[in-house]
């Protein structure tokens, strides 16, 4: 009880000092507190907008196209190194030797490198070794690869596709209500329905029809070379490309060890009884070793990606405008307001990691076997 | 027929014979690890193209056309081969070690660097002869450290703006590590007590450092943390960044002991009470001894992280090799080189990171006793 009242007095005292540092600095500053200059005109430019920019939009909505770019990179990279991860992991378990002596050494290299590091790299490989656009790579003259960027057609959608999303939407619902009755249907006869190529067909095929009925309400808009650049179609800068790259390579390789000790959890002993009892090997894998395995690989893996998306705040580095490098970087120092722009950095990644961290502990606490 | 089946020999006297060739020796291993299943003689031709793709282009660029030799322009590198262009880190490999720390103190740098293997020796492992002597020298080496680098005491003082490079590295690594350590186990032994308060103020310090970039953080160090001192008090970056680490890292590692406190059982707790020792006691002799066992393989990941993310100090304006690969390629001698720069330290990271994993690996067998605290 002492020792709780003097941590109090010692933190509140701590904490005393600094604020009233703070009010005196701003005080002599003559700079108030103040969250108004969010609406100001931010006066300055960000290549990569998904949402209407412009240098005469206000510093809020700068701070939105860095939160969308941040949201991009995390989303794209996540898939990118859940991908790699799977493929290494499984391959380091490879009884091939140069193969997983292979993945042994790329998992290696990655982890042990800082992804800072990883990030320059490919953007310096990204810049310099690839050619100016009037000589891009490219494939098929679809897509063009230059050293300013990843050039590919850009989809423009007639009024008329939205019949086309939700013709989509209605293949999947009945894909869902298909299995199910299909799983129901081995569990009281025993009979098994052809459940994934009924389902691919059905999630293929009724989107092109209607797609095809409605006359066809999208065509492409391909990057043609003009003058010193490509117009037209959409283009990734090296940036994004750079930054989701190495974060994707770098977040696959802890990935891998994590898929690698998850396989490895689960003892032989469950693979012999499932053979044991007649169950065939790809079923062994689907119904007794991934959903074990699972319990042991997706806690870490969820904070692999809450790692990524953190890691991504390094886009300041290459000058990807990410929500640190718009608010926090260059509204900022437009501003000169620290206080009120790295407050509102921090609180917008503390309220990513705790939301992610809450469901990561729900879904602890329902897959965890219940012990005593 | 018959002629097959009579024996010119007596039963158990027939000279062993080596095994089938196919079964033993390169051919035998080689149908073992490489060709065993259909599938896995397609990776291994995949494998073997790829390798073939990527390796002589890659040796060829890094070392059969690359220059070695001692230069002071690009484009007398380009004059005598195509490759890489290893005469940049030639010319600033000094910077890469030292940073602008002056030349004619660089003694002390070398000696301090020599000197912590002396003081993490004894550390490390514990079969060294003499162990109780040099442990009290690991003791009081942090603070020989510390005069050696910044000086005083008669020693010349040398800026910590003219820090830099892998000494740098080395330097907020090290400290981070032997700050945060302790910080951390109070932080989770905080998180882990039966005081509401202590509990919650823990827990927030926690989610707090573990819920935002470091980079964040080390721009409240290099912005915001004037306004939070006393008007007038100069505070020195390198120390503001070194804070920043320290703090950043306990939170993980009270993260990583959190796990292995909760893996030790109950009646461990209820044991340590039962004979009566105090909390600091049983803490000591009891708990901790087990809980910090478990956790060494999280604590190695942990420093690990620590000890590449000093590379983010780059972005605040310290002179890590990233910062002087920075100032290299802004040098219009040596532009466009990033790659053999950057090639350079990624390999610097990669032999001190790969060190510590292994060494991790070698305590996790030592400390296995065979039974798992479940």
């Amino acid at each position: 009880m002492i020792i709780q009242i003097i941590v109090v007095i010692i933190v509140l005292s701590l904490l005393g000092f600094f604020i009233r540092n703070t009010v005196n600095n701003l005080e002599a500053l003559g700079a108030e507190v103040g969250y108004g200059f969010l609406f100001n005109p931010s006066n300055y430019d960000i290549n990569q907008h998904l949402i209407e920019y412009s240098s005469r939009s206000t510093h809020l909505r700068a701070t939105m196209v860095g939160l969308i770019n941040t949201g991009l990179v995390a989303v794209v990279g996540i898939v990118l190194a859940t991908l790699i991860g799977f493929v290494a992991g499984v391959l380091r378990l490879s009884s091939n030797f140069l193969v997983n002596r292979l993945a042994y050494i790329f998992v290696e290299f990655t982890r042990n490198v800082p992804v800072l590091l990883w990030i320059l790299l490919w953007h310096g490989v990204l810049i310099h070794s690839l050619p100016h656009p009037r000589q891009a790579i490219t494939i098929y003259d679809v897509t063009f690869l230059a050293n300013r960027g990843f050039y590919v057609p850009k989809p423009l959608l007639d009024p008329l596709f939205w019949l086309v999303a939700i013709a989509a939407v209605v293949a999947i619902i009945g894909a869902v209500i298909f299995s199910k009755y299909a799983k129901r249907k081995q569990e009281l006869t025993g009979e098994q329905l052809p459940v994934i190529w009924i389902n691919s067909a059905l999630i293929v095929f009724v989107p092109l029809l209607v797609f095809w009925l409605t006359g066809t309400p999208a065509t492409l808009e391909m990057p043609v070379f003009e003058g010193f650049n490509f117009k037209g179609g959409i283009v990734l800068s090296p940036e994004f490309i750079a930054l989701t790259l190495a974060l994707a390579v770098y977040t696959g390789a802890f990935i891998a060890e994590i898929v690698r000790a998850g396989i490895l959890s689960v003892s032989h002993g469950q693979t012999e009884a499932a053979y044991a009892l007649g169950v065939k090997p790809s079923w062994t894998m689907r119904l007794v070793i991934l959903p074990q395995a699972l319990r042991v690989v997706v806690p870490p893996m969820i904070s692999q990606y809450l790692n990524l998306t953190k890691n991504s705040s390094l886009a300041i580095a290459v000058g990807y405008m990410d929500v640190v490098a718009t608010i926090g970087g260059i509204s900022l120092n437009q501003t000169g307001r620290a206080l009120e722009c790295m407050s509102i950095v921090l609180l917008i990644y503390l309220c990513l990691s705790l939301s992610i961290s809450a469901f990561m502990n729900f879904y602890n606490k329902r897959i965890s076997l219940v012990e005593r | 027929m018959a002629e097959l089946n009579k024996q010119d020999y007596e039963p158990g006297t027939h000279v062993d014979l080596a095994p089938p060739v196919s079964q033993v020796g390169i051919t035998g291993w080689m149908r073992k690890n490489l060709f065993s299943t259909p599938t896995n003689v397609v990776l291994t031709i995949l494998t073997i193209y790829f390798l073939y793709k990527v390796i002589p282009p890659v040796l060829n660029w890094a070392f059969i056309d690359a220059v070695f030799s001692d230069l002071d322009h690009r484009n007398e590198c380009r004059e005598i081969a195509g490759g890489a262009c290893w005469a940049v880190v030639r010319a600033r490999l000094e910077q890469f070690i030292y940073g602008f720390y002056p030349e004619h103190l660089r003694w002390r740098v070398n000696l301090t660097f020599v000197l912590m293997f002396v003081a993490l020796l004894p550390l490390l492992y514990d079969n060294v002869p003499k162990r109780k002597y040099l442990l009290w020298f690991s003791l009081i080496y942090p603070f020989f450290a510390f005069f050696m680098l910044w000086g005083g005491l008669g020693l010349e003082d040398v800026e910590s703006a003219k820090m830099g490079g892998f000494m740098l590295t080395v330097l907020i690594g090290m400290t981070g590590i032997v700050v945060s350590l302790p910080l951390g186990i109070a932080l989770s032994l905080g998180r882990h007590s039966s005081a509401p308060i202590i509990k919650v103020l823990s827990v927030w310090y926690i989610e707090f450092f573990r819920g935002v970039p470091l980079i964040t953080l080390l721009f409240v160090a290099s912005t915001l943390l004037n306004y939070f001192m006393p008007p007038g008090t100069h505070f020195d970056l390198l120390l503001r960044v070194i804070i920043m680490v320290i703090l950043f890292a306990a939170a993980y590692i009270a993260e990583v002991i959190r796990g292995g406190l909760a893996a030790i059982p109950k009646g461990q707790f209820e044991a340590a009470d039962a004979l009566g020792l105090s909390y600091a006691k049983s803490m000591r002799l009891i708990i901790l001894p087990q809980a910090l066992k478990i956790s060494i393989p999280g604590i190695v990941n942990t420093f690990i992280g620590l000890y590449k993310d000093t590379t983010l100090v780059v972005i605040v304006g310290l002179l890590d090799p990233l910062g002087i690969s920075r100032a290299t390629l802004a040098d219009s001698s040596w532009q466009g080189l990033s790659t053999e720069l950057y090639i350079f330290i990624a390999l610097g990271f990669f032999i001190s990171c790969f060190a510590m994993s292994r060494y991790s690996l070698y305590l996790e067998r030592k400390l296995d006793t065979g039974h798992r605290v479940k």
